[in-house]
C-alpha cells in the first residue's frame, strides 16, 4: 500500500506534508498533516485528542527535528509532563532542549470582568512569542474551546478566531487544535470545523458489548486523498497506534519454500514437504484433540529453525501451555529464554476485534516472525459476530501474506452447526486445513486426523490416527477393514490378531519348506545312485571297447609281423613284389 | 501633601499591544477613574507587549487590552477598553458590587 502512495506521490506532487510520526496515521493521510496549516482534531471526552497531538508534537521534536508549542487551555504544563511520562517521553527534558514549549493558558471567568472592546492579541503575542523563541515549526492548541466558557463576547471570540487560523497559516506552523465533539451531528460544540477547513480528524471512542473501542476517521483533508475509513486505533505503553487495514488487493507476493509441520508423519501427508511459507493453515476440531499440541509443535519445529515465532493465546496462559507441552515431551521454554518464542496472551473480551488486530499488526510489525499461531480463533467469537471475526481473520492473514509469514489457527467445533459455520467461515480463506477429530468406537475414543484441503500441493487423503504419548505427537495409519475404521485398542487387537496369523503362517510355511528339503534331499539321494550307477555301467563298457580295441591292435601287429617274416624280404622287395 | 503618606493601596498593570486605539482609550478610562476615586492610592504600570512579550505568560494575558489588579489580593483582571465604569469600579473592588 505505501508502495502505491509513493508512487501517486511521484506522478502528482501535491501539497506539502508535515508527517506526524505517528504509527499509521501517515500511511492514511498519505504523508501526514498539510504543511503550514491548521488541523482539527475533534472527538468526545476521553478519545484520546490531547494525547494525539501531543504525540505529534514529540515525535515532531524526536524524530524530525520540528520543535513544537503546546498550548493548553486545559491543563497545567506539569500534569500534561505527568500524563505522557507514562508513555516514556521527557516533556520536562525536551522543554530543556528547546525542542517544545509547553504553554498553560488559565482563564477564569470568576477573576475577568469583561468592559467594551477587547481582542485576543495577548494571545498572539504569547503564541508568536512561543514560536519565535524555539524557532517551532509544530503548534498545538488544546480545546481552544475553552475560551468559549471564559469569555462572553461571542462575536468578538469568533472573529478573533477567525483571525487567529488566519494568523497561523501566516505564520507557517503546522498546527493541531482540538476541540470537544458537540451534540448531534456537530463535530466540535463551537463550530471550530468552520474555522479549520484544510483536514480534520474525527476520533472516536465507542463501546460495544461492554468492550471499547477507539477508532480514528478523518473527514475531510482538502486537495488530497485519504483513507475514508474508520480505523481502530490503540493508546498503549508506546503511545498512539493506527492501524490501516484495507488494502484487500490479492497482489501478494508468494513462496514455493516449504516449512515443516513440525510432525513428520504429518508432512509425509503433505507431500512429504509440510505447509508453504507464508501459507495460512487451520487446525480445526472438537474439544480435547490435541489441537493446542499441534499448533505448539509447529512452534517449537520453527524454533528450533531459528524462526521467530509468536504464539497468540487466548484461552490459557503461557505457562499453562509451556507446563501442558513439557508432557509431551516439548521444551518450549528453552525458546523463550533465548526470545525466539514470544507468547501473547489476552482473553479476547480484553479489548474488541479491531483491537485485537491492532495489538497483533503492531507486536508482528515489532518481533518480525517467521510464523505465528492463533490458539483459538474460536474464542474471538465471545467478542464478534462469525462475519466479524471473518472479516478481521481476513485482514490479517492478508497482512500475514504480505509480511510471508505463516500462520496457524487453530478453531474449537462444538457440535456439527457450530463446526460448519466456524469452519466455513476461514476455510475458504486458509491454505491448508487440517481436521482432527474424535473417532468413538468399541468404547473408547480416539482422534483421527485428515486434511480437508492443501492447495497447491499433493497431499494425502488418507485418515490417519493421531496419538499423543509422553514422547509426542504421531500419525498412524488406521485399518480399514471389513468392520469399518479402527482406532486405538481395537486398532491394537486387529494388529495382534494380525501377528498372530503372521506367526501361524510363518510356521505352516516353515513346516512346508522342511518337507520340501526332505523330500529334496530324497531325491538328491536317489539321482546320485542313480548317477553313481550309471557311471559304474560306463565304465564297464568303456573297459570291454578297450580290450576289444587291445587286441584288435595286438592281432593287427601280430599278422604283420607274420607276413613280414613270410616275405623274409626287405620293404622294397615287399613294395616291388606287390607290384 | 498627604498623597506621600498614603500607602500605595492600588497597584495595576495595563497591557497593551501597540499604541491602538484601544489601548489609549483604555489607558485613559484608567487614568480617569483612578484620578476620580483612588487619587493618590494607586501606581500605574503600561506593559507594552509588542516590546515585552515575554511577560504575557506570567499574568495569563490573552486578551488586550488587560487591566490587572496586584494589588490588594485576590488578582483580578478586567479586559476591554474599560469604557463601562461602573464595571471597572466594581472590578477593581472600589465600589462594592
Amino acid at each position: 500500500m505505501t508502495k502505491a502512495v509513493k508512487k501517486t506521490q511521484l506522478h502528482h506532487p501535491l501539497l506539502p506534508k508535515t508527517p506526524t510520526g505517528i504509527i499509521g496515521l501517515d500511511e492514511i493521510t498519505e504523508g501526514g498533516l498539510p504543511k503550514g496549516r491548521p488541523t482539527l482534531v475533534c472527538g468526545q471526552a476521553g478519545c484520546g485528542k490531547t494525547l494525539m497531538s501531543l504525540e505529534f508534537l514529540i515525535r515532531g521534536a524526536m524524530e524530525f527535528n520540528e520543535p513544537g508549542v503546546f498550548m493548553a487551555f486545559e491543563e497545567k504544563a506539569s500534569e500534561l509532563t505527568m500524563n505522557v511520562a507514562s508513555l516514556g517521553f521527557d516533556l520536562d527534558k525536551l522543554q530543556a532542549e528547546k525542542k517544545i514549549k509547553l504553554d498553560y493558558v488559565h482563564i477564569d471567568r470568576s477573576e475577568i470582568e469583561e468592559t467594551g472592546e477587547y481582542n485576543l492579541e495577548g494571545l498572539f503575542i504569547r503564541l508568536g512569542y512561543a514560536i519565535d523563541s524555539i524557532k517551532a515549526k509544530r503548534v498545538v492548541l488544546d480545546t481552544l474551546e475553552n475560551l468559549f466558557s471564559g469569555l462572553t463576547n461571542q462575536t468578538i471570540l469568533r472573529a478573533e478566531l477567525r483571525r487567529l487560523f488566519q494568523w497561523l497559516k501566516d505564520k507557517g506552523v503546522t498546527a493541531i487544535i482540538t476541540g470537544e465533539k458537540g451534540d448531534g451531528n456537530a463535530l466540535t460544540r463551537q463550530g471550530l470545523e468552520e474555522y479549520v477547513s484544510d483536514c480534520v480528524i474525527l476520533l472516536d471512542h465507542r463501546v460495544i458489548n461492554q468492550i471499547s473501542t477507539r477508532r480514528l476517521r478523518i473527514v475531510k483533508y482538502r486537495g488530497s486523498v485519504h483513507g475514508t475509513n474508520e480505523y481502530p486505533f490503540l493508546i498503549d505503553e508506546e503511545g498512539i497506534s493506527v492501524l490501516p487495514i484495507t488494502s484487500l488487493k490479492l497482489e501478494k507476493e508468494v513462496s514455493s519454500k516449504r516449512i515443516s509441520s513440525g510432525i513428520p508423519a504429518l508432512n509425509d501427508m503433505l507431500g512429504g514437504k509440510g505447509f508453504f511459507k507464508g501459507s495460512s493453515v487451520l487446525v480445526s476440531g472438537t474439544a480435547g484433540t490435541g489441537k493446542t499440541s499441534i499448533a505448539a509443535y509447529f512452534a517449537n519445529e520453527a524454533c528450533n529453525r531459528k524462526e521467530r515465532c509468536i504464539y497468540f493465546a487466548f484461552e490459557e496462559s503461557p505457562r499453562q501451555i509451556i507446563r501442558n507441552m513439557h508432557s509431551i515431551g516439548v521444551d518450549l521454554q528453552k525458546h523463550v529464554d533465548k526470545d525466539l518464542l514470544r507468547f501473547f496472551a489476552s482473553r479476547p473480551t480484553l479489548y474488541g476485534l479491531e483491537m485485537h488486530l491492532v495489538a497483533m499488526y503492531k507486536l508482528i510489525k515489532k518481533f518480525k516472525p517467521g510464523v505465528v499461531v492463533l490458539d483459538p480463533i474460536t474464542n474471538l467469537i465471545t467478542v464478534g459476530s462469525v462475519s466479524e471475526v471473518k472479516a478481521m481473520l481476513i485482514r490479517l492473514i492478508d497482512f500475514l501474506q504480505e509480511e510471508q509469514i505463516t500462520v496457524m489457527f487453530t478453531a474449537l467445533t462444538l457440535n456439527n452447526i457450530v463446526n460448519e459455520q466456524t469452519d466455513e467461515g476461514v476455510s475458504s480463506l486458509v491454505d491448508a486445513w487440517i481436521l482432527v477429530r474424535d473417532i468413538e468406537f468399541n468404547g473408547e475414543r480416539n482422534r483421527g486426523m485428515y486434511i480437508m484441503k492443501s492447495r497447491g500441493m499433493k497431499h494425502s487423503n488418507q485418515v490417519r490416527e493421531f496419538i499423543i504419548t509422553d514422547k509426542g505427537l504421531d500419525l498412524v495409519e488406521v485399518y480399514l477393514g471389513p468392520d469399518g475404521v479402527l482406532t486405538g485398542s481395537a486398532r491394537e487387537a486387529q494388529k495382534l490378531q494380525e501377528q498372530t496369523g503372521q506367526v501361524l503362517r510363518d510356521f505352516a510355511v516353515g513346516s512346508r519348506d522342511r518337507e520340501i528339503m526332505r523330500k529334496r534331499k530324497v531325491l538328491e539321494a536317489k539321482i546320485s545312485n542313480l548317477q553313481m550307477e550309471f557311471e559304474s555301467a560306463e565304465e564297464e563298457l568303456n573297459k570291454i571297447h578297450q580290450q576289444e580295441e587291445l587286441v584288435k591292435n595286438i592281432s593287427l601287429n601280430t599278422r604283420k609281423e607274420i607276413a613280414n617274416m613270410r616275405k623274409g624280404g626287405t620293404e622294397d622287395n615287399a613294395r616291388g613284389g606287390k607290384k | 501633601m498627604t498623597k506621600q503618606k498614603e500607602p500605595i493601596a492600588y497597584e495595576l498593570r495595563l497591557y497593551i499591544a501597540g499604541k491602538t486605539a484601544k489601548s489609549v482609550t483604555a489607558l485613559a478610562n484608567l487614568k480617569k477613574y483612578c484620578e476620580e476615586y483612588l487619587k493618590g492610592q494607586y501606581k500605574i504600570e503600561v506593559v507594552d507587549l509588542l516590546v515585552q512579550p515575554q511577560l504575557a505568560e506570567g499574568d495569563q494575558i490573552f486578551a488586550i487590552p488587560t487591566l490587572v489588579r496586584k494589588v490588594p489580593e485576590p488578582i483580578r483582571k478586567i479586559i476591554g477598553d474599560l469604557s463601562n465604569e461602573e464595571k471597572v469600579l466594581v472590578g477593581l473592588n472600589i465600589r462594592p458590587a
